[in-house]
């Protein structure tokens, strides 16, 4: 255990190292708290001793920062200055520390009663006018730092209190904390022992950042003259208030003083983001970026298909997609994530895609809205939709489309639905953006598109927040949000993987039905063959960027000429033959920067040969409208 | 609902309480009291029979528990007793001094609110080099203590350039023009970490919604850019940033201290630390009273916008008859 947490440790402070501002503000911090400690020595002049023959002097080499207007060296007496503001913020820091760990582990870790208590304490204290606390406390030891520092933690301790019970509470439950109280141990010994180490992370953010109020709220009270005032020498605040009386003179005097608290609080203020960024990294458990090898670029030019004799019709087809080729930028260049991908949809025809995450099926997906996740990109081939390049649009452009040409529903019902609106209102704004339906007459139409996805009292819905709606029932209605705008074509991307079974199916039989009602043609993706061979015609199957195997549902699930294809159909729980264990395909789909040369299948494929890594596999006619990327596919035909 | 508010109630209730009765404590542990400091200062010296004479007109020779006991009774017949020094009535001083804190507090809240959501926007939309900028720019605004910022503007904007006025408060009656002049030193003074501080949450707040599905199903329906991040993002956004509004207001009562102090302005502040220092435990007892009373709106409006930018929050009342199940209320 110990040895995670210092090897954690040393990572983060690895991190922290690679960010210039994060060591700049440490080394300053850690001169500050030298020049401060070291004052006496290090100070080129006594902080009293007056020069009244150089009074307000300005920078000048005898005097780096100037004098004062007794002709004191303000160098000097930033230094000494330093030492009351660094003094009360460790006084109020350790109060903090203290009081908000301590409180804070026996309210995450005990619950309970105490919990109870010292949420109530807390969020009283966090109440207080803290100003008047501070005053009042002056009032009764007046000049006291001590006291308004320790008053000051105190009333600042809740926030710590609540970060540490927070994460004390998600430790709590994990198993080796569990097995450490079965085993016998003390609740103060697991929480010091156990839980204390892995809070360090959120803590020394807590704290920096604590620090950093601590000396503007120091400073505060110093120049007010109420803590550490001026009779009792320099402090950063008192030397601000003597530069405001001398400013009409001498503006130059506000810069140091004030320059000394701001880069103060910068620095620590700086630190803690630094802290925070390292530690919450390493608290999610990313993994450290590897920088991801070139992608192999097919030599010559991208082979491209005709699939018009795979068409049942031969007018043209509603959306004809060509090489399309997508990138991400990682690190130096780009990985490519979906390669060549080409097909041919009909009006109102079904086409599926299958295959396993991690394939492209819905990055493809949304390249058709122009919805590419993060910095996405189509770097090759076209989509052309009614003769129009969706991959060539601008962003106004795919607005005009989007909703009323290609529509999208998603595979997260409730989570694609904006939280704070009323589905009536999300309805018809949808509704007025894609037809000239007057404010009064919007309502009307979102209940109609209501009742057309079969929702039993649209009216009533139409009030309903997204909340109040089950996953089945949000499908339906982001079904009708879909087909406000009258689209030619629906995506819909895993649109059943959330929902349990019979709900799943009656939203496939509502798409069924709105398809053939319709006319409106929809491409499913989908990882699950019962759902695909209920919608839809045809199928792509996709593997790691590619199309490997192109057919129609039919063909595909009789014959599978890939063998990809072919694992995923035997994985298939419905067709597997009872009381047999559930063939799966082994290994995993390669991260598209660790795909090979040759075939992308090869290193989980029963059938493979030297061949498959020689060169890129082309997709090849292995019967009629049907489209396979495998060099032992007819080898794969003659064993069946 | 009617839960919720009398929750509410009694909560105000109690911190009122605590907070006037712990005053009370420590006013009375300070050293020296009203008697002498008024003796002293009418003439150089007195008996110890004029002492108590002074003491019991005053009202302060009482236990401790009656004196409270006989404040919390006056306010509850709408009196905060009278200024031990000039003999008005403490609401009537009070009232005279909250104007000035009000226009400073409330003036920082709408510039900071206004630019930093704005800035917190432009910086989450944008990210890259902006966003680092916003980043930089808002640590920046919070490392600025808002005395020296103050002390800086006035040398800048008022004595060398005449711009605005350098101290002093013109009341809201003399005109909005000589108002707005008078407070926008130190409202700008105060902006700085205000701006800040808002727009770091709304950037962080911003960046979070935009990356979920909703914000990628919205554009699929083909609505606009400004619709998409203006209505949809910022309403959901919303909920923090109007937690650090909240929270700006209550630390700006710590803030007008200072920067009434700087420019000479007759508020609450100024008077908080004059009592403070002559132990004039009414005015004290009234200004503590204020400052809890402005904490307890402030995070009232709070919780009523939460209601409005949440409909969780709203929650069981308005769920409809089908679902029998209430959703648990967001902590």
């Amino acid at each position: 255990m110990s040895l995670v947490t210092s090897s954690g440790q040393a990572r983060a402070l690895r991190d922290l190292a690679r960010r210039p501002l994060a060591v700049a503000a440490a080394a300053y911090l850690a001169i500050l708290v030298v020049a401060a400690a070291g004052a006496g020595w290090l100070a080129p002049y006594n902080p009293q001793a007056q020069d009244l023959a150089h009074v307000l002097s300005g920078p000048s080499a005898a005097h780096w920062l100037g004098t004062d207007r007794l002709g004191r060296d303000v160098l000097s007496r930033l230094m000494f200055g330093g030492r009351v503001t660094l003094l009360g913020v460790a006084e109020a820091l350790a109060v903090f520390a203290v009081l908000g760990i301590s409180l804070g582990l026996v309210a995450g870790y005990l619950g309970g009663w105490a919990d109870r208590v010292i949420a109530r304490l807390g969020d009283l204290m966090l109440a207080m006018p803290g100003i008047i606390v501070l005053l009042m406390v002056l009032a009764v030891l007046p000049g006291n730092q001590l006291a308004a520092m320790i008053a000051l933690g105190l009333i600042s301790c809740p926030v710590l209190l609540r970060v540490v019970r927070g994460s004390a509470v998600a430790i709590r439950g994990e198993p080796y904390i569990t097995a450490a109280r079965v085993s016998g141990l003390t609740s103060t010994r697991i929480m010091v022992r156990h839980v204390l180490p892995r809070l360090a992370g959120p803590v020394i953010v807590q704290l920096s950042l604590f620090a950093a109020t601590a000396v503007l709220a120091q400073s505060a009270l110093s120049f007010l003259g109420l803590a550490a005032p001026e009779t009792q020498g320099p402090s950063w605040g008192n030397m601000v208030t003597e530069a405001s009386d001398v400013v009409s003179q001498d503006p130059w005097l506000l810069v140091p003083t004030g320059g000394a608290i701001v880069l103060t609080v910068l620095a620590l203020g700086l630190l803690g983001d630094a802290l925070r960024d390292v530690t919450a990294g390493r608290h999610l458990g990313h993994p450290p970026a590897k920088r991801p090898r070139p992608v192999p670029k097919p030599s010559g030019p991208l082979q491209t298909h005709r699939l018009d004799a795979s068409q049942p019709g031969t007018t043209q087809p509603l959306l004809s997609v060509r090489g399309l080729t997508i990138a991400f930028p990682a690190g130096r260049g780009d990985v490519t994530v979906v390669s060549d991908v080409s097909f041919d949809l009909a009006a109102g025809a079904a086409l599926g895609i299958v295959g396993e995450s991690g394939c492209g099926k819905s990055v493809t997906a949304r390249a058709l809205l122009g919805l590419l996740p993060g910095c996405g990109r189509v770097t090759g081939g076209s989509a052309l939709l009614g003769g129009r390049d969706i991959a060539a649009m601008t962003e106004r452009e795919l607005r005009q489309i989007r909703g009323a040409e290609v529509a999208l529903i998603s595979q997260e019902p409730v989570n694609s639905l904006d939280p704070s609106f009323t589905v009536g209102s999300q309805l018809t704004e949808v509704v007025r953006r894609h037809s000239d339906v007057s404010k009064r007459q919007a309502p009307e139409r979102a209940a109609e598109l209501l009742d057309m996805v079969r929702l039993p009292q649209p009216r009533e819905l139409l009030s309903r927040y997204p909340h109040q709606l089950s996953g089945g029932m949000a499908q339906r209605v982001s079904i009708a949000l879909a087909l406000a705008g009258n689209p030619r074509l629906l995506v819909a991307d895993e649109p059943t993987t959330a929902l349990d079974v019979t709900t799943a199916a009656g939203i496939l039989g509502l798409l069924a039905d709105l398809r053939e009602r319709l006319g409106m043609a929809i491409i499913l993706i989908t990882h699950d063959w019962g759902v695909l061979a209920d919608l839809c015609d045809r199928a792509l199957v996709m593997y790691a960027g590619q199309i490997v195997e192109s057919a129609s549902v039919e063909d595909i699930c009789a014959t599978p000429r890939h063998p990809y294809t072919e694992g995923l159909l035997a994985a298939n729980p419905h067709l597997a033959p009872v009381g047999h264990e559930l063939p799966a395909i082994p290994g995993s789909v390669p991260s598209p920067a660790a795909w090979p040369l040759g075939c992308h299948f090869q290193s989980r494929c029963r059938y493979v040969t030297d061949e498959c890594s020689a060169a890129p596999v082309p997709l090849s006619a292995t019967g009629a409208g049907r489209l396979t990327r495998c060099i032992h596919s007819a080898a794969m035909a003659g064993q069946r | 609902m009617i839960q919720n508010v009398s929750r509410w109630l009694i909560s105000s209730l109690l911190l009122l309480f605590v907070i006037t009765a712990l005053t009370f404590v420590l006013a009375s542990m300070a050293p020296g009291d009203a008697a002498k400091a008024i003796l002293s200062s009418q003439s150089g010296s007195y008996t110890a029979q004029q002492y108590q004479q002074m003491r019991h007109a005053l009202g302060i020779d009482q236990p401790l528990p009656v004196q409270y006991w006989h404040w919390l009774d006056g306010v509850l017949h709408g009196s905060l007793g009278t200024d031990l020094f000039s003999s008005q009535p403490v609401t009537q001083e009070l009232g005279a001094r909250i104007g000035p804190s009000l226009s400073i507090i409330l003036g920082t809240v709408i510039v900071s609110g206004l630019a930093g959501v704005g800035l917190g926007i432009v910086s989450a939309l944008r990210g890259g080099v902006l966003g680092r900028l916003v980043d930089f720019v808002s640590l920046a605004g919070l490392s600025l203590p808002s005395f020296w910022l103050a002390l800086v503007l006035a040398e800048l904007l008022a004595v060398q350039v005449r711009l605005l006025p350098a101290t002093g408060y013109a009341p809201l009656n003399d005109g909005p023009g000589p108002w707005l002049r008078s407070i926008a030193l130190p409202v700008l003074a105060l902006s700085a970490g205000g701006v800040a501080f808002v727009a770091k949450q709304t950037r962080d707040s911003m960046s979070e919604v935009m990356s979920r599905e909703f914000i990628v199903m919205l554009r699929a329906r083909g609505l606009s850019r400004r619709s998409v991040v203006l209505k949809h993002a910022l309403r959901n956004a919303g909920i923090p940033v109007v937690t650090v509004l909240g929270l700006l207001f209550v630390t700006l009562l710590g803030g007008t201290v200072l920067i009434e102090d700087v420019f000479a302005i007759p508020g609450l502040g100024q008077e908080a630390v004059t009592a403070a220092g002559s132990h004039d435990l009414p005015v004290i007892e009234g200004v503590a009273f204020c400052f809890t009373v402005i904490v307890i709106a402030a995070n009232l409006l709070v919780d009523v916008s939460y209601a409005l930018l949440n409909p969780r929050v709203r929650g069981a009342g308005r769920t409809g008859r089908f679902s029998g199940h209430r959703e648990p209320r967001e902590s």
